[in-house]
């Protein structure tokens, strides 16, 4: 098994035939995806990329049956997008447009409540599931099917996972970008739960980085509740304080959020903790 | 982004936050002319710079007559103030705010900013103004009231009251407060800001509220939907290379150390700067080029990087995951030639046709190291930085 997508999964995206939808969607299917159309406002009725486009998600999701929705709209359209796949059905949404307004991600979240769809970012690199199903901007080919579960605030940072536990012949269950932006969907405890459960998973690598706190809620929540082992890397160390280091997410206020403080927080939790970015495959190989 | 001063007070009045009678000055006559029409015997002079920590540093100073407003203004203006939320270099002092002063009774604290833990707007309070708030919560934890606003409801009345009470007010101060973080409210919304401040909210003499100071910081993924907002920007107060980078979609922030740093992505631009410190070097900068590199925006990041003089060495980490390893050598090639880079360049290259790419970048003639991983690339950097040093 996987967790939230595996190769029966299918996807529509939305912003399917603008220049980051299109290039990505031609990605996903040569990947292997089971992309079954797209959504462009105006645009239903056409074909792109062999596919069929709709007017809106609901159209979509009545003719593919997709159950999964990929988000590539700009900014100011983003929570547009979110809540439209929420409101038809979509349970899983995987949104990676970078820079929407933090008021209207407050909105979204508080909307989404009780609806039972999930959000994955946004800002985020997507989600993938070697060999069988990826649903963002990952590059496919670093990726191996295998035994370690990633997640991640950062997509680079992923992809350095991916290639260490490639490296390493450990190969990877699914990796999620969980992303950048302050505001956000799934977070670290909702993956984590995931893996624990996942049968395929075998070890979990978490990447973490300055700025809010849930990487201290997931160093609690692994000690109560994950059995696997764990490596961590949180980046940041050397952040100068009151400064955005690129995400919207990733900035030390107040003392808080600290480098310093997350990873003394995962280490007091039993979590086998790496201080360089270079380490993560060794250090979960040596787990096992 | 942020805001002046005096800015912000504008803001605050639109919203029917009170604030002191005052006026914003950019020369010595026109401040005295402004404590004139202000009337009264006492004035304060505060100097407009994006940052706080002002009073310990000679940034805000009272006035006894519009003859020491002048002189104050003088003093000030044209000069560059530093204080600890300032770099050593210090912010310029192109305009001061006059105001009238007023008998306080006691400083409040009152802030509006998004929480991420419970993702809701919250009002945080305290009795305790004036002083740092961080300090506050730090020490005694017991004196900040903070109040949570779903979005959907927006805020109550029973919310404003409870800070009210807490804080200590009564009677006509009951309503007032509530007006004013309702004000703040409304202004938070319509401006998309990310954080207002208010400290101190101070109570008079006569029992009435007003902001002597106010801090507004705004939300930049929204800015663009306010051309009000952002024609108040001063590109003065902000640094001068990461204002730059912005124009070319660039991340930049500068530090204090020697290497030059270049990377693609936020995540894997942290870490490489603490790989820096931990192979024993300090990072000069964060640069993140972002996904898709060119070779217009690796020119200008270099030309970026090599505007710190103190920059000895450059590491570049790319992991080349849609982009090629292979085009992204070949525009390193480019700008090196181009931008004449004096320094030495370290380049890691990982991922779709890295080794094509590193082969590119050997026996080019130019002081460029192809390394081949990233550990090894730190160490080099530190080597050859040191070296130069």
């Amino acid at each position: 098994m996987s967790i939230l997508i595996d190769k029966n999964t299918k996807v529509i995206c939305q912003g399917f035939t603008g220049k980051q939808g299109t290039f990505h969607s031609q990605q996903a299917l040569d990947y292997g995806t089971q992309l079954v159309g797209g959504v462009t406002p105006e645009r239903g009725g056409e074909t792109h990329l062999g596919l069929p486009v709709f007017n809106t998600v609901q159209d979509a999701v009545n003719d593919t049956g997709a159950t999964a929705s990929v988000i590539y709209v700009p900014p100011f359209f983003a929570a547009d997008a979110i809540m439209e796949a929420v409101d038809a059905g979509i349970k899983l949404i995987v949104c990676i447009t970078e820079g929407i307004p933090i008021l209207q991600m407050l909105r979204v979240k508080a909307a989404m409540a009780g609806t039972g769809a999930f959000l994955i970012g946004p800002n985020c690199p997507g989600v993938i599931t070697p060999g069988e199903c990826k649903i963002g901007i990952m590059p496919g080919h670093i990726h191996l099917p295998g035994s370690i579960g990633i997640v991640s605030r950062s997509g680079t940072l992923t992809y350095e996972s991916v290639h260490q536990t490639t490296a390493q012949g450990l190969g990877q269950s699914t990796c999620v970008g969980i992303g950048g932006d302050p505001i956000h969907g799934m977070n670290f405890v909702d993956v984590l739960s995931r893996f624990q459960d996942d049968d395929q998973t075998k070890g979990i690598v978490m990447v973490g980085e300055i700025g809010g706190g849930e990487e201290e809620d997931a160093a609690e929540y692994i000690k109560a509740h994950v059995t696997k082992p764990v490596v961590a890397y949180i980046a940041g160390q050397t952040a100068p304080p009151g400064k955005r280091m690129g995400h919207a997410g990733a900035i030390v206020t107040g003392g808080k959020g600290t480098a310093e403080g997350k990873v003394a927080a995962l280490k007091a939790a039993g979590i086998e903790v790496v201080s360089s970015p270079t380490d993560i495959g060794v250090a979960m190989k040596g787990c096992l | 982004m942020n805001i002046h001063e005096y800015q912000a007070k504008q803001l605050f009045l639109y919203y029917a936050i009170p604030v002191p009678d005052g006026k914003q000055a950019t020369t010595p006559e026109r401040a005295e002319q402004v404590a004139g029409e202000l009337g009264g015997d006492g004035w304060v002079v505060k100097a407009q710079v994006h940052a706080g920590g002002r009073g310990k540093v000679g940034g805000v100073k009272l006035a006894k007559s519009s003859a020491e407003v002048a002189e104050f203004s003088r003093e000030m203006l044209g000069k560059r103030l530093v204080t600890n939320q300032t770099g050593a270099e210090g912010l310029p002092i192109n305009s001061v705010l006059i105001e009238k002063t007023y008998p306080i009774k006691r400083e409040l604290y009152l802030s509006v900013l998004v929480d991420r833990a419970s993702q809701r707007i919250i009002f945080i309070a305290s009795a305790a103004g004036g002083m740092d708030i961080e300090t506050v919560a730090h020490e005694t934890p017991e004196q900040i009231i903070s109040v949570p606003v779903h979005p959907a409801a927006g805020l109550q009345g029973y919310q404003c009251r409870k800070v009210a009470y807490a804080l200590g007010l009564k009677g006509t101060q009951i309503r007032a407060l509530g007006k004013i973080m309702q004000g703040l409210y409304d202004l938070f919304l319509a401006k998309d800001a990310s954080q207002i401040e208010i400290n101190p909210l101070i109570e008079t003499d006569s029992d009435e509220l007003l902001a002597l100071d106010a801090k507004i910081n705004f939300d930049d993924n929204a800015i663009e939907a306010h051309p009000d907002i952002l024609a108040m920007k001063d590109a003065e107060q902000e640094d001068e290379k990461e204002n730059k980078a912005q124009q070319f979609g660039l991340n930049y922030i500068t530090l204090e150390g020697n290497i030059g740093c270049m990377v693609n992505g936020a995540g894997l631009a942290m870490a490489t700067m603490d790989l820096v410190k931990l192979k024993g070097g300090l990072p000069a900068n964060f640069l993140d080029v972002g996904g898709g590199t060119s070779v217009e925006k690796v020119c200008e990041a270099f030309k970026l990087i090599l505007s710190d003089h103190s920059v000895k060495a450059v590491l570049v980490n790319i992991f080349g995951g849609i982009v090629q390893c292979d085009i992204i050598a070949a525009g390193i090639l480019a700008a090196v030639e181009q931008v004449h880079v004096g320094v030495p360049v370290v380049v890691r290259l990982e991922g779709t046709n890295a080794e094509q790419g590193r082969a590119l970048l050997s026996n080019t003639g130019l002081n460029l190291y192809a390394a081949d991983d990233l550990a090894h690339a730190a160490e080099q950097v530190v080597a050859l930085a040191k070296e130069a040093a």
